[in-house]
């Protein structure tokens, strides 16, 4: 198993304390494509938070690949998230200054590759995302679903061992919504990606392997 | 990410907000320039005094009215009316220390409208000494200066500076005509060669009359401003000023403990007064654009926290994507060192191009002006201006660093 969750907790301290994650437990597998899927408040979007690193639980366990994530320090989670985990958010979530290109490749440059390799590699990327056309515009000049498609492109470089993805069809039209989920559904199938995916479209299933519900804080259903 | 990569990327953010860096700038820009520029004309104005007092000559001595610390202006310099001078000083010091003395001219000094005809002129009139020609080491273009005779009877004669001819009579020539001075009529008897603004006084817009006639027609006073005298040998500088002084205090009855009741220096004791006076300024000046520097740094600093809390989502997104803390505060850091610096360089052009300007303009003006820019100051405003965008930047880009990713992408 890739993931696994034992007993995950988060809970929003305050006067009236909000349990948004309880105790859930799951797997997952190499190679999987998962869809959380649940109501706005059910604790979806928390629990891939907490896998990825971004936030940190209240209290409970999730192993990667072997490794116990609550027992890293920031310096060892950036360094995680840079080299083993890759993202896709809602809004694209690129920097209005940088091209496609630049965009892309920043994750590289963060890891201190040559320029002359980290430029090759980003290129390959947006050429799978089918932007080959696209590499030297900025953000403002692309349409949602192709600035999504950077935002993939820019998640896969680093040869991620899972791509987390936040809804990340809310914003786009269906057209570009299909051919999102379809490059996802590739990207598994091709290199094996494994992908866990929010979203809130019952319609998406049918492009995952595996549905997990969620209700409440808590796993209503797989 | 490299230090190239790193000031790319910043160059790249902040010139894509070209209005909002500019005005960043601005402070280090004028802050720097002013820097530059009151370092550079500091010196420039400092070496014009300097230069025009050297060129009077190394082997003057002069006697003020009131006493000074050594090394201090003298009352006189400050405005302060003395009158312990008198002109049996200056004829005791021709008497007694002809060995040492050999030229002496007094002076005093008003300001009046000079009238000829329907013209008129405000100017500067000079009573003095016949010797003024040979002490000053000038000459007349027309006519003559005054001699002794006239001097000792108060002739009511003047001579004229070219400015003031020029001013009253054009082109005609003025020597034989009558002026009036505080409704008193003088006879022109000659004019001045040019000679242009030496120490903090026009030389030619300036009239000459007798000493004595300027004291009772113009002035009302029985004391001198100043006696100037030429010394015999200008190696013995310090001893004949110690003969002067020997030769005053005795005059003026003066007891082994009293003080004296003038001041007498020679031209380079008079050189390194007036180098500390301007050396003070220059200080202050620079003092003060220091503040404007300082300023500039807080305004900077206010722009980098604005900034970080607009970028909010950015620093988030580059959290997620791996970015560590030092590469976040980095990259802040960075960018305001880079602001700074631009900012630095621009004002540098700009302050070497004003001072520039100010001694082309000066020299236009007939100064003896030297352009001085210093490499030291422009080191110092690279060095401050650098220093600034680094303390002030530490705080933003600290800030930036410690956001918490996903808190940080929630962020609208």
């Amino acid at each position: 198993m890739i993931i696994e969750v034992k007993n995950l907790k988060k809970t929003y301290e305050g006067a009236v304390p909000t349990y948004a994650l309880k105790k859930i437990n799951f797997g997952v597998e190499k190679g999987e494509f998962i869809a959380l899927m649940g109501r706005s408040g059910s604790g979806k979007s928390t629990l891939l938070h907490q896998l990825g690193l971004l936030d940190t639980p209240t209290a409970g366990e999730v192993i990667m690949n072997g490794i116990n994530l609550m027992s890293l320090t920031e310096k060892q989670k950036s360094k995680f998230r840079l080299e083993k985990l890759g993202y896709v958010f809602q809004s694209y979530a690129l920097l209005p200054e940088l091209t496609a290109l630049e965009s892309v490749y920043l994750p590289l440059m963060l890891s201190n590759v040559s320029k002359k390799i980290y430029i090759k590699k980003a290129t390959e990327m947006l050429k799978k995302v089918g932007l080959a056309e696209r590499l030297h515009h900025l953000p403002k000049e692309m349409s949602g679903g192709e600035q999504q498609r950077v935002a993939i492109a820019r998640a896969l470089v680093n040869n991620p061992m899972i791509l987390f993805a936040d809804e990340p069809t809310a914003n786009l039209d269906t057209e570009s919504s299909k051919v999102i989920l379809k490059l996802f559904r590739e990207l598994n199938k091709e290199i094996g990606q494994t992908i866990i995916m929010v979203t809130h479209e019952p319609d998406d299933k049918k492009y995952v392997d595996r549905v997990i519900w969620l209700k409440d804080g808590a796993i209503e259903k797989e | 990410m490299d230090f190239f990569e790193n000031f790319f990327s910043a160059w790249k953010i902040l010139s894509a907000s070209k209005l909002r860096s500019f005005l960043t700038m601005l402070g280090i820009i004028i802050g720097v320039m002013s820097v530059i520029i009151v370092m550079s004309v500091g010196a420039g104005a400092q070496s014009l005094i300097l230069n025009q007092l050297k060129s009077m000559g190394s082997d003057l001595v002069a006697v003020m009215p009131g006493a000074s610390e050594d090394d201090g202006p003298p009352p006189s310099m400050m405005g302060i009316v003395m009158t312990s001078l008198k002109y049996e000083d200056g004829e005791e010091i021709l008497k007694q220390a002809g060995d040492h003395v050999s030229e002496l001219a007094m002076y005093v000094n008003g300001n009046d409208i000079v009238t000829y005809g329907a013209n008129k002129t405000s100017t500067n009139f000079v009573g003095t000494t016949a010797s003024y020609i040979e002490v000053e080491n000038t000459t007349v273009k027309t006519g003559r200066f005054f001699t002794e005779d006239e001097e000792r009877s108060s002739a009511k004669v003047v001579v004229l500076g070219s400015e003031v001819v020029d001013n009253l009579f054009g082109d005609q020539d003025p020597v034989g005509r009558r002026i009036k001075i505080k409704k008193v009529s003088f006879t022109i008897i000659g004019t001045m060669k040019e000679r242009g603004i030496s120490g903090f006084q026009n030389q030619d817009d300036q009239v000459f009359v007798p000493l004595k006639t300027a004291q009772k027609l113009l002035l009302g006073i029985d004391h001198i401003s100043l006696i100037r005298a030429k010394l015999v040998s200008p190696d013995n500088v310090d001893k004949s000023l110690e003969r002067i002084k020997e030769i005053l205090r005795d005059k003026h009855d003066l007891d082994r403990g009293d003080k004296n009741d003038f001041t007498a220096r020679s031209m380079s004791q008079g050189l390194d007064v007036i180098s500390s006076i301007t050396d003070a300024l220059k200080f202050f000046l620079v003092a003060i654009s220091a503040i404007a520097l300082v300023v500039g740094g807080f305004g900077i600093m206010n722009i980098m926290l604005a900034n970080v809390q607009e970028r909010t989502r950015e620093i988030g997104l580059r959290k997620a994507l791996g970015a560590k803390t030092k590469d976040i505060s980095n990259q802040f850091l960075i960018e305001s060192v880079v602001i700074t610096f631009v900012g630095g360089i621009i004002g540098i052009i700009i302050g070497i191009l004003i001072s520039v300007l100010v001694a082309k303009i000066a020299q236009g003006l007939g100064y003896k002006w030297d352009l001085v820019i210093t490499f030291s100051s422009i080191l110092l405003g690279c060095g401050v201006s650098i220093g600034i965008g680094l303390i002030f930047g530490i705080i933003p880009a600290r800030r930036a660093s410690k956001l918490n990713p996903i808190e940080a992408l929630r962020y609208e």
